[in-house]
C-alpha cells in the first residue's frame, strides 16, 4: 500500500518475525485496517461497508437456501414453498435474501451517486471506478438470474424478455440467444445454468471487491473536499487523516446498524412490498402476465431500453443509414448498455479538474437534476409503454446521455469553481471545529 | 401495471409492485383484517371458519396443493388439535397412493390435494399473488399503510357480484366489481347461510368472504406471526445496538473534533 505515508506493521516477537519473513499476512491485514483515511469523510461514505455486508449476507443466506432449493422447472416453485413452510427459519432466510438484493442495490446506487457528486472517479481513481462498474454489472447479472430461480410468472417472463434482448443483436442474435438459454426458449436448461451462475458470480464479485479496495487503498480515499491528503511526511499526513480503525470502523458499523434497523423492519413487517405479486404464481409458458416488469433496481435502465421506439427520429435515422441492420429493438438494447457505458467512461468525460461537486456551482444543479432523472426513469420503467410515459421516457433518457456526453465535458470549460480549502484539515476544522478549541473549552 | 416509489430520509428505497391490468375500474374495499399492520395477528376462530368455508365450498373446484394439512394444528395458524386435524384429513380428502395403486383417505402429512377440475387456479398463494391496492397514481405507496391488499382483493371479489351475467363465446360471465375487467367466469360461490357455523357466527356473504379471505392469507403466509415476532426482536436489538454504537462513535471522535460549527 503505497500512497499516504503511515506507520507500518513491525513484527516484534520471534514468532511474528518468523511468519512475517515467510508470509507477511499480518502486515497486510494491519496496513489494511489501519490505513490513513481522510478525517473529513461524511455520512455518504458509509455505503461501502453496507455493500460489503450485503455481499456477505447474500452469500451466506444464499448458500443455505441452495441446500433446500431444487433447480428444476417442475420442482423449483414447490421447493421455494417448501423453504417457506417446512424448513426451520426458511421463511426468514428467503425473505432476508430477497430483500437483501434490494438493500444491495439501494446501497450501490447511493455509493455510485456519491462517487459521481464528489468526483471520486477522477484521476487517480479511474481504476477504482471501472472495477466498481464491473461489480455493478455483475450484480445486475446476479440479481436478474436470482429473480428467475423461484420460477414464478415474473421469473419466467422476465427471463424471456431480457434474454430476448440478446436476440436483437444483428446477424448473431438468434444463435446467441439460443446458446444463452440452452435451447429455443426459457426452459430447464436455462433454469439450471442460471442457478449455477447465480451461485458463481457472487464469488467473482468478492474477488472484484478486493481489487476495488486494493485500488483505492493505493490512491487513498477521495473525500468531500476532493483535496488530496498531504503526503510530504507522516506528520503532515496525520493532520489530514485518521486510521481506519477505530474511527471509521465504528462510524461505519454504527451507520450499518441504523440501515439494518430499517432493513429488518421491512423483512419482518412487509417483506413482499418490493416484490411483484405475479411471482407467487407458478411459471406458465402459456399465460403471459398483463405487464412484465423487472425488479425495481432495473427500472431506470429498462425505461431507457423502451424509450427508443421505432417512432423516434434518431432510431429511424440510424435504421436508415445502417440499412435496417440497427432496428428499434437493437437500438434500445444499445441505449440500455450505453447508459451504463457512459457512466463507466465518466472519468474521461468530465473535463473539470475540480473533484468535489461542493465547489462547482453549476455542476451541482445538473447533478441534482440527474438524481431526479434517475427516479423519473425508475417510475417510467414501471409504467405501461404508452403515452404520455413514452415521451417522458425519451426526455429522461436524453437527459441521462446529455449529462454524461454533453454537460460534463462542457461544464469543465465554462464553469468557474468556488474557493477550495487548501487542506483536508482546513475543511474538517471548518465543519467540526478544531480539536484544540474543544480542549480549550474543557 | 403499477409501481411504487418511496424515498426514505436516509434510505431511498424504490420498489416496484404491480398488479394486473388497468385497475381503474376495480373496487377493492379496505376491510379491517385482524392480521394487518406490524401488530396484527391471525384470528384463530376466523381461520377455522375460513377453513370450513373452503372445505365446504371452494374445495369443489380449487386446490391448496402447497399447504400441508398438518399445518392446520400450527400455532400462529388455525391451531386445531392434532386428532381433530387427523379426523378432518380423513373425512374430507383422499389422495392417490402409488404403492397400493388406489385412493386412500388423506392424513395430516399429506398436502391438501390439487384440484384442476374446473380449471380453477390453486389458492395456496392467492392472497400474495394479488395486490388490492396500488395507488396513489399507480405509485403503490398506499401499500405502506394498507398492506398489499391480497386478502382485501379476495374478500372484495367474493362480495363483489352485482347479479348481472352475460354469455360470451359460450361461457357465462358474471359481473364483479373487484375483478379486473369487471366480468369473471366464476359463478358467485357464496350465498347467505350457505355454511352453518357450530358457534352460530354470522354467515352472510360479506362475513364469509372475509373469513375465507383471512384463511387464504394464512395459507399464503403461514409464518406471518413468527416473522413479525422476529421483526420486533430484531428491530429492538438493532436499535439498542445502534444507540450503543452512536455513543461509542461520539466518544471516539470527541478528542478529534472541536465544537460543531464553531
Amino acid at each position: 500500500m503505497s500512497g499516504i505515508p503511515h506507520d507500518h506493521y513491525e513484527p516484534k516477537t520471534g514468532g511474528e518475525k518468523w511468519l512475517h519473513s515467510r508470509l507477511p499476512i499480518v502486515g497486510l491485514l494491519y496496513d489494511t485496517i489501519m490505513i490513513p483515511t481522510p478525517k473529513n469523510l461524511n455520512w455518504w461514505w458509509i455505503w461501502g461497508i453496507v455493500l460489503a455486508f450485503c455481499l456477505v449476507l447474500q452469500i451466506i443466506t444464499g448458500i443455505v437456501l441452495a441446500m433446500h432449493y431444487t433447480p428444476h422447472v417442475d420442482l423449483a416453485f414447490a421447493s421455494v414453498e417448501h423453504i417457506m413452510r417446512d424448513v426451520n427459519g426458511g421463511f426468514m432466510l428467503r425473505y432476508v435474501h430477497m430483500n437483501g438484493a434490494s438493500l444491495f442495490f439501494v446501497a450501490v446506487y447511493i455509493h455510485m451517486f456519491r462517487g459521481l457528486f464528489y468526483g471520486s472517479y477522477k484521476a487517480p481513481r479511474e481504476i477504482t471506478w471501472i472495477v466498481g462498474m464491473l461489480i455493478f454489472l455483475m450484480m445486475m447479472g446476479t440479481g436478474f438470474m436470482g429473480y428467475v430461480l423461484p420460477w414464478g410468472q415474473m421469473s419466467f417472463w422476465g427471463a424471456t424478455v431480457i434474454t430476448g434482448l440478446f436476440g436483437a443483436i444483428p446477424f448473431i442474435g438468434e444463435a446467441l440467444q439460443t446458446w444463452l438459454l440452452g435451447g429455443p426458449a426459457v426452459g430447464n436448461a436455462t433454469l439450471n445454468r442460471f442457478f449455477s451462475l447465480h451461485y458463481l458470480l457472487p464469488f467473482v464479485i468478492a474477488a472484484l471487491v478486493i481489487v476495488h479496495i486494493w485500488a483505492f487503498h493505493t490512491t487513498g480515499n477521495n473525500n468531500p473536499s476532493g483535496v488530496d491528503v498531504r503526503k510530504g511526511s507522516k506528520e503532515e499526513a496525520k493532520k489530514d487523516t485518521l486510521p481506519f480503525w477505530p474511527y471509521f470502523v465504528i462510524k461505519d458499523v454504527f451507520a450499518l446498524v441504523v440501515v439494518l434497523v430499517v432493513f429488518w423492519a421491512i423483512v419482518g413487517f412487509m417483506p413482499n412490498y418490493l416484490g411483484h405479486p405475479d411471482n407467487y404464481i407458478e411459471a406458465n409458458a402459456l399465460v403471459t402476465p398483463a405487464h412484465i416488469v423487472p425488479e425495481w433496481y432495473f427500472l431506470p435502465f429498462y425505461a431507457i431500453l423502451r424509450a427508443f421506439t421505432a417512432e423516434v427520429w434518431v432510431v429511424q435515422f440510424t435504421s436508415f443509414i445502417t440499412g435496417g441492420i440497427i432496428d428499434a429493438k437493437f437500438f434500445g438494447v444499445m441505449a440500455m448498455f450505453g447508459a451504463i457505458a457512459v457512466m463507466a467512461l465518466v472519468p474521461w468525460l468530465d473535463t473539470s479538474r475540480v473533484r468535489s461537486g461542493t465547489y462547482r456551482p453549476m455542476f451541482k444543479w445538473w447533478f441534482y437534476l440527474l438524481i431526479v432523472d434517475f427516479f423519473a426513469l425508475m417510475w417510467l420503467g414501471a409504467m405501461p409503454a404508452e403515452e404520455p410515459y413514452a415521451s417522458f421516457s425519451l426526455i429522461a433518457s436524453a437527459y441521462w446521455f446529455g449529462y454524461f456526453l454533453v454537460i460534463l465535458p462542457l461544464l469543465g470549460v465554462i464553469e468557474k469553481p468556488t474557493a477550495i480549502p487548501a487542506t483536508i484539515e482546513e475543511d474538517f476544522d471548518a465543519h467540526y471545529g478544531k480539536a484544540s478549541d474543544a480542549k480549550a473549552a474543557e | 401495471m403499477l409501481k411504487k416509489l418511496v424515498i426514505g430520509a436516509a434510505l431511498a428505497l424504490t420498489p416496484v409492485a404491480a398488479m394486473a391490468a388497468g385497475g381503474g375500474d376495480q373496487h377493492i374495499e379496505d376491510f379491517a383484517f385482524s392480521f394487518e399492520g406490524p401488530f396484527g395477528t391471525y384470528d384463530q376462530n376466523q381461520l377455522q371458519r375460513g377453513l370450513q368455508i373452503y372445505t365446504e365450498v371452494c374445495a369443489a373446484c380449487h386446490g391448496l396443493k402447497f399447504v400441508p394439512i398438518r399445518t392446520l394444528s400450527d400455532e400462529g395458524g388455525p391451531h386445531m388439535p392434532e386428532d381433530q386435524v387427523r379426523a378432518y384429513a380423513a373425512e374430507y380428502f383422499s389422495v392417490y397412493d402409488s404403492v397400493e395403486d388406489e385412493d386412500r383417505p388423506a392424513t395430516p402429512v399429506d398436502n391438501f390435494p390439487a384440484n384442476t377440475n374446473a380449471g380453477a387456479p390453486d389458492l395456496s398463494l392467492m392472497a400474495k399473488a394479488r395486490a388490492g391496492f396500488h395507488g396513489p397514481y399507480g405509485s403503490g405507496m398506499n401499500q405502506l399503510f394498507k398492506g398489499m391488499g391480497g386478502a382485501e382483493y379476495i374478500a372484495s371479489l367474493l362480495d363483489g357480484y352485482t347479479g348481472e351475467e352475460k354469455e360470451e363465446a359460450g361461457t357465462t360471465l358474471y359481473e364483479n366489481t373487484a375483478f379486473p375487467g369487471g366480468w369473471i367466469s366464476m359463478a358467485p360461490p357464496l350465498s347467505d347461510e350457505l355454511v352453518e357455523f357450530s358457534d352460530g357466527h354470522a354467515n352472510d356473504v360479506r362475513a364469509m368472504s372475509q373469513d375465507v379471505a383471512a384463511f387464504l392469507m394464512w395459507t399464503a403466509e403461514p409464518k406471518m406471526m413468527a416473522r413479525q415476532q422476529a421483526g420486533f426482536v430484531g428491530v429492538l436489538i438493532l436499535t439498542i445496538l445502534s444507540v450503543l454504537l452512536y455513543l461509542t462513535n461520539k466518544r471516539i471522535w470527541a478528542p478529534v473534533k472541536g465544537r460543531k460549527d464553531s
